[in-house]
């Protein structure tokens, strides 16, 4: 059985309210709030990036008992890595521990950059190239000051150990849909992405995400009544209500998952991090249903079915994100990097 | 006389799949497959269009015409900022009026949706002064500043200008084509963010895709469809907003107005349906007083009374198309959108929104913020 044997994950404390963000720019926070489904989101510090933030996740993914002499391939996943040139992946391995005969990696696809991973991981497990396989997620995100972006664009962290036995949440199946799709982009050298407004709708997140999971409920020959939760990639609150609806999915099935609202859309890490917040509430043979998003464009989809081992290995999620502290814009600038 | 005899659009949206010319194609290829009518009996083309010179560093595209089309004869770009289509409808008038016997296209079209607000609307500013330009006056802010001196002047509040769109998209749910088919309430449009006082996202017609294609002739041939143009009027204005005396009102507007009723020997009583240029609520409610419907002063009162709303006017209908507040406004198109409206209610196929026995149509297209005004009259 292949599945998720560990997983951790970090969210910086510092938030911003989007009320914060609306009045320094002359909107109305009702409108931006009712539209977007924010109220505040998550803000790494002035000394954290997404490596650092890779790294808290990882820490807390690899507890004592996995032996990590076994881990036989590091993957980072990211739209912000702090270097260009220069793997994030052997940075990780290295803090970690991690003996050095591991393959490594980063891997870039918009916000899908991690599920991609653990998908190959996946294969390298199945396959018996490896033991053990860490993928981590991180993104430290913003827009440019007075784009849309401003209000979503949040930080945080998500790491998954995968491998073959004594797994929390095995991994029944896994779909990928892609298209050349430009909704999103940042070009080489440029620091802010760019986005074709609201052709990141219809004909990017939903044409792909609802593929996906259509390709997967068929694959599996499921339903979504066969689901006790719901995951899809987060870029706003709206969003995966409206494409949960579509496919059949209640609100009740996704509301555990809508980290969203409080925490912002963390990138790489919107959809895995929803997971997360799942898992502090999934119980023993829940099915799991998950599909994620990446601009330019594409979407993973993953069936996973809970174990009895989650019950000794959940990780509280609810009373971490609780401990937080507010800054006002100006310090989130500085905080970014901006000023 | 010259006579419409064909009218075809485009859906209006955010048509991300199709390029300038392609919607340019299918209107085209949609008007002379419906009037069976082949290209090689097209004596000469009119093309509307503002943006693809700057957007699309697009230009000479009646070359492109001629690509696309297999043709040679005389094709015309035409740009008079958002009067576009008008302003190519009025020109081929002109060449019917100095040659018989001939039959042309008008075609106008716009494609805007692919490109991002700022970049679009900085495009659209280019229709506006220097110095306005230079200010950062953009369109919703000209147009603002007249709902500011009208509501002043008159006493009338956000809630009188609301009606214009709670109109407009209502008759915008009947319209198949139109950008926007949904109903909207008073509330909605009071609530809407603000784009510039006392102007909101509801008051203001969108960024939209689109193309229409009329033909037009002079040839006596008999045709199944056939609409008289009584009269086509172009006047002009200076283009700054501070340059004018007055801002309750438009002087190009009242200038081409006067010149059309008086070559189509038509009073404004006389009119039943019309499209006017509603890119802003404010828009249309000052167009109603310079075209002689509503005295002035009266226009807040009149729109709140919804005394032109489809179901509900004892004679005159304004925008059945939805206007450019809910059919959508791809620039270039909606001169040659709004002929091709009271075509479809002269000619009695304008479905579920046809105004019953509608004899006399008027059309008001507008250039920036009024330095181009384009008015069209014309008989079923």
């Amino acid at each position: 059985m292949v599945g998720i044997i560990s997983y951790g994950f970090y969210v910086p404390k510092y938030r911003i309210l989007i009320d914060n963000i609306a009045n320094v720019w002359g909107k109305n926070p009702k409108d931006i709030k009712s539209s977007l489904m924010i109220e505040e989101k998550a803000v790494a510090g002035i000394d954290e990036d997404s490596l650092t933030m890779a790294y808290e996740a990882a820490a807390m993914a690899l507890d004592d008992r996995i032996d990590k002499t076994k881990i036989g391939s590091i993957f980072f996943g990211s739209e912000t890595p702090p270097y260009a040139v220069n793997p994030s992946s052997t940075i990780l391995g290295e803090f970690l521990g991690v003996k050095k005969d591991y393959l490594a990696y980063d891997t870039q696809f918009a916000c899908k950059a991690a599920t991609g991973a653990i998908i190959s991981t996946i294969g390298l497990v199945k396959s018996n190239m490896i033991n053990y396989g860490l993928v981590c997620s991180a993104d430290k995100s913003t827009g440019r000051p007075h784009d849309a972006l401003e209000y979503t664009a949040g930080s945080g962290a998500t790491a998954f150990l995968i491998g073959k036995s004594n797994v929390i949440l095995e991994i029944i199946d896994q779909v990928s849909f892609s298209s050349d799709t430009p909704d999103f982009w940042r070009r080489e050298g440029i620091r802010y992405p760019s986005h074709s407004g609201r052709f990141t709708g219809k004909p990017s997140y939903f044409y792909h995400v609802q593929n996906a999971a259509k390709n997967l409920l068929l694959k599996t020959k499921l339903k979504p009544e066969n689901f006790a939760h719901a995951v899809f990639h987060m870029p706003n609150g709206k969003f995966p209500r409206a494409v949960a609806t579509s496919l059949g999915f209640s609100q009740k099935q996704i509301e555990k998952s809508l980290v969203v609202g409080k925490l912002g859309n963390s990138y790489t890490s919107s959809a895995l991090m929803g997971l997360v917040a799942v898992l502090e509430y999934a119980k023993p043979n829940d099915l799991i249903f998950f599909v994620s998003y990446g601009s330019g464009a594409g979407s993973d989809g993953f069936v996973f079915k809970v174990t009895k081992n989650l019950i000794n290995h959940r990780q509280k999620f609810q009373s971490i994100i609780n401990n937080k502290t507010q800054i006002d814009y100006p310090t989130y600038l500085k905080f970014m990097g901006i000023i | 006389m010259s006579s419409i005899i064909g009218y075809y659009s485009t859906q209006f949206g955010e048509l991300w799949k199709k390029s300038l010319f392609d919607l340019v194609k299918e209107s085209v290829e949609g008007v002379l497959k419906e009037n069976y009518i082949e290209m090689k009996q097209i004596d000469a083309i009119f093309f509307g269009n503002m943006l693809s010179g700057v957007l699309e560093n697009n230009l000479h595209s009646s070359a492109k015409l001629s690509e696309i089309f297999h043709t040679n004869v005389s094709i015309f770009r035409v740009e008079a900022a958002c009067a576009s289509g008008g302003m190519a409808f009025h020109l081929a008038k002109q060449y019917l009026d100095a040659y018989s016997n001939k039959t042309v296209l008008v075609i106008g079209a716009e494609k805007m949706t692919d490109y991002s607000p700022e970049e679009t609307t900085d495009a659209l500013a280019a229709a506006a002064s220097e110095e306005e330009q230079n200010a950062g006056l953009t369109f919703p802010g000209l147009y603002a500043l007249m709902a500011q001196a009208y509501c002043e002047r008159y006493h009338y509040t956000e809630e009188h200008l609301a009606h214009i769109a709670f109109k407009n998209h209502y008759h915008g749910s009947l319209n198949e084509k139109a950008h926007f088919k949904n109903k909207i309430t008073i509330e909605q449009i009071l609530k809407s963010a603000y784009v510039a006082h006392p102007l909101k996202v509801l008051d203001c017609s969108p960024i939209s895709d689109g193309a229409a294609a009329l033909l037009v002739t002079n040839d006596s041939k008999k045709t199944k469809h056939k609409v008289e143009i009584l009269s086509s009027e172009v006047a002009t204005d200076v283009i700054s907003l501070k340059n004018r005396k007055d801002l309750l009102g438009l002087k190009s507007v009242r200038i081409a107005t006067q010149k059309a009723y008086l070559q189509a020997r038509i009073k404004p009583d006389q009119v039943d349906v019309a499209e006017l240029h509603d890119c802003f609520t404010i828009a249309e409610i000052l167009a109603m007083e310079d075209l002689g419907f509503w005295k002035k002063g009266s226009g807040g009162k009149m729109a709140k009374e919804l005394v032109t709303m489809h179901g509900k006017s004892k004679k005159l209908v304004v925008n059945t198309s939805g206007g450019l507040k809910a059919a959508g406004h791809p620039v270039g198109a909606t001169g040659v959108k709004q002929i091709g409206e009271i075509f479809l209610q002269l000619t009695n196929q304008a479905s579920t929104r046809q105004v019953k026995s509608a004899e006399i149509g008027l059309t008001h297209n507008v250039g920036g913020s009024g330095g181009t005004a384009v008015i069209t009259i014309l008989r079923g």
